[in-house]
């Protein structure tokens, strides 16, 4: 869908601003808002660009920056922690050979962390994209993500 | 609806799919078309049942039969042999049971009947389907303060009934209510607050997804109680399921009448709304919530004006929680001394918990208040995995207290766990046994914390950046002498001079590990000289 088409979902309310952006970015192939993007939300809501910017900046679901096929976000919260999440990190950072935060070569797998998923009756958990894993073991991820790469 | 003969209630929520539900769905569906058993047997969805870490799990009625771990393949054989000849495929039963489903079938009768309110129909009805909720009683609460009661008797029955939030605060329910209904200034808002994000919590997120509709009744309840017309339903973006079973609820309760327009012929008017977060822990505050809805930065807001005046778009609001108001129709329907008659008598009525970490079977229990640590850690949970031994529970989520052993015969409710220097905040209670670092949870905490603070004030926004120094240090065995007054300092600070509970709560965790676990932190440091 081009960006022409989702802003004219919603009314061009200012309540509407985190819908817009969820959805722009959802559309943007590298899982992000552009700068085009930024500015397309900010003409149609008629706001400055920088206001656009500031609230992208807050929430931790937006990315100001070009992000892999798919975002892995692994819970860092307490219960997580308990079960084993940092471990988990760890073997990430070095399966992936990327630093947080960071793409792999391919442009496949971008690696964050995030605050409680509310999954933690199967600590530790993560998502990818939309969906949620828990019970996780290095074995585990990397069937996760072994399936992931065939998908493409 | 057909007469079946079974009923196969399948548990979908956010954990199943994870463990491929819809997957062991579509092959029960399909085996049983197969089978030619469609006409006899109906598969049904339905929320979580309580027990997470087990898989798929589905319910065989009438007799109430329990398969976890159910993979795709098992289809086949619990087809055959249990719908078919009747023969339950016994390496599939579930061994962990929930309690509630123990006690509600009287089975073992030690423990009289478990206390379900908020999640009554949670696991037993189909969330996607009003019809089987308003089977199950639904919106006759409503019905009743339409015709019996009237705003003011709402109100009455509610204060009566005791009800205090059960988002974190214990603030009094009807005192909210009161507030806004004298509040000038029209329309008037109500927003539940489903942005949970506290550590270890998700008893709002199986509330939404099991049983949708009770939600939305207890909104219109609040609403008709104080005058509200519109309603927005604050939901976190990661809970897509929630998100999409209340879209879904909202239009059916559209369709039938139940939400728009003169409502059943009553004359009153209500709509409600979804909003989808986008990843904030501060916009959990209320304040912080409703700038966010307004489509600003989550920054909370000075107080007073309170919401309750002065709230979304400068309109008199209410912000309730999930639970809160999860609460309302049942208390509604049944009044206010029904309702006392759970729980103790300064704190009436249930508190759904969420029990996690090293316990043997972690999830969601619903306990009448007052009930102990040692009751839900041990009775419910099945009591510490693997054979370990309890050492500590850091109870009410990241911004809660941790607690040793000397705190499990503690009755747990609002006010008694006040008086221990604790709180029973969100419900989360993490289980820790004899392995754990006290260091190392608390470094978890701080650096959540870190994470979290909005940087709207200083305090919290320098206080968690120097704590996570400290902490860090300490964990990395580097301390210094000193550095845990130091910590013990910033964060009084922070509780005195933060803007919102955010950086005024993180005393708690800190305070409370040298309470229970003292030796064991001091010893990171050197001694003082």
């Amino acid at each position: 869908m081009d960006r022409e088409a989702i802003l004219k979902k919603f009314e061009p309310n200012l309540s509407n601003i985190l819908y817009i952006m969820h959805d722009l970015q959802d559309a943007n192939p590298q899982r992000y808002l552009a700068k085009e993007d930024v500015e397309a939300c900010a003409d149609y809501l008629n706001v400055p660009y920088s206001y656009v910017h500031s609230v992208a900046s807050f929430y931790t679901m937006y990315s100001l920056k070009p992000r892999g096929k798919n975002i892995i976000r692994l819970c860092e919260s307490p219960p997580c922690h308990l079960m084993g999440s940092r471990s988990l990190l760890d073997y990430l950072k070095a399966s992936l050979k990327v630093d947080l935060g960071g793409t792999t070569k391919d442009g496949i797998f971008t690696l964050e962390t995030t605050s409680c998923l509310g999954t933690c009756g199967v600590a530790p958990s993560m998502m990818l994209n939309e969906e949620m894993f828990g019970n996780l073991t290095p074995e585990k991820v990397d069937s996760i993500l072994d399936q992931r790469r065939k998908e493409i | 609806m057909n007469l079946v003969r079974n009923h196969v209630l399948i548990s979908i929520d956010a954990g199943t799919i994870m463990a491929g539900a819809k997957g062991v769905e579509k092959a029960l569906v399909d085996e049983i078309n197969k089978q030619g058993l469609s006409g006899e047997i109906a598969v049904l969805e339905t929320g979580s049942i309580g027990a997470t870490g087990q898989g798929v799990v589905i319910v065989v009625y009438p007799e109430g039969l329990y398969y976890a771990n159910v993979n795709p393949e098992d289809a086949k054989e619990i087809v055959e042999e249990h719908l078919l000849k009747g023969r339950p495929v016994k390496r599939l039963i579930m061994t962990e049971m929930p309690r509630q489903q123990v006690i509600r079938k009287e089975k073992t009768g030690l423990l009289k009947e478990q206390a379900r309110i908020v999640l009554k129909n949670s696991g037993i009805i189909n969330p996607e389907n009003i019809d089987e909720y308003i089977a199950a009683g639904g919106y006759e609460a409503i019905e009743r303060a339409f015709t019996e009661l009237k705003p003011e008797g709402v109100i009455r029955e509610v204060k009566e009934s005791g009800l205090v939030g059960r988002g974190g605060a214990a603030f009094t329910t009807a005192m909210k209510w009161e507030f806004a209904s004298r509040a000038p200034g029209q329309p008037k808002y109500i927003i539940c607050n489903a942005d949970e994000g506290e550590p270890g919590t998700f008893k709002d997120r199986l509330i939404l997804e099991g049983d949708p509709h009770k939600l939305i009744e207890g909104m219109m309840l609040a609403a008709y109680a104080f005058g509200g017309s519109k309603g927005f339903i604050y939901i976190r973006g990661e809970y897509a399921l929630s998100i999409e079973r209340l879209e879904k609820a909202i239009q059916q309760a559209r369709e039938y009448g139940i939400l728009g327009d003169n409502i059943l012929e009553s004359g009153f008017n209500f709509d409600l709304a979804v909003m989808k977060g986008a990843g904030a822990y501060v916009c959990g505050e209320e304040t912080a919530l409703i700038e966010s809805l307004e489509g600003k930065r989550g920054h909370p807001r000075n107080k007073p004006p309170y919401p309750v005046t002065e709230g979304l778009w400068g309109k008199p609001t209410v912000v309730n929680n999930v639970e809160t108001l999860a609460n309302v129709p049942e208390i509604v329907r049944h009044g206010a001394a029904w309702y006392r008659g759970y729980g103790t008598d300064k704190c009436p009525g249930t508190k759904v918990y969420t029990i996690i970490g090293n316990v043997a079977t972690p999830g969601l229990i619903e306990a009448e208040m007052g009930t102990t640590l040692r009751d839900i850690i041990y009775d419910y949970a099945g009591g510490i995995k693997a054979g370990k031994h309890f050492k500590g529970a850091l109870v009410g989520g990241a911004a809660g207290a941790f607690l040793g052993p000397e705190m499990l015969d503690v009755q747990m409710d609002f006010i008694n766990l006040k008086e221990y220097a604790a709180v029973l905040g969100s419900g989360a209670i993490l289980v820790m046994d004899e392995r754990t670092d006290i260091v190392d949870m608390l470094q978890s905490v701080l650096h959540f914390f870190k994470h979290e603070s909005c940087g709207h004030c200083v305090p919290c926004r320098l206080g968690t950046k120097q704590l996570v120094e400290i902490i860090d240090r300490i964990a990395l065995g580097k301390g210094k002498t000193g550095d845990i007054e130091k910590m013990v300092k910033i964060s009084e600070v922070m509780r005195d001079t933060s803007f919102c509970p955010l950086g005024q709560s993180l005393n708690l965790p800190i305070s409370s590990s040298l309470k229970y676990f003292k030796d064991e932190v001091y010893g990171r440091v050197p001694a003082t000289v």
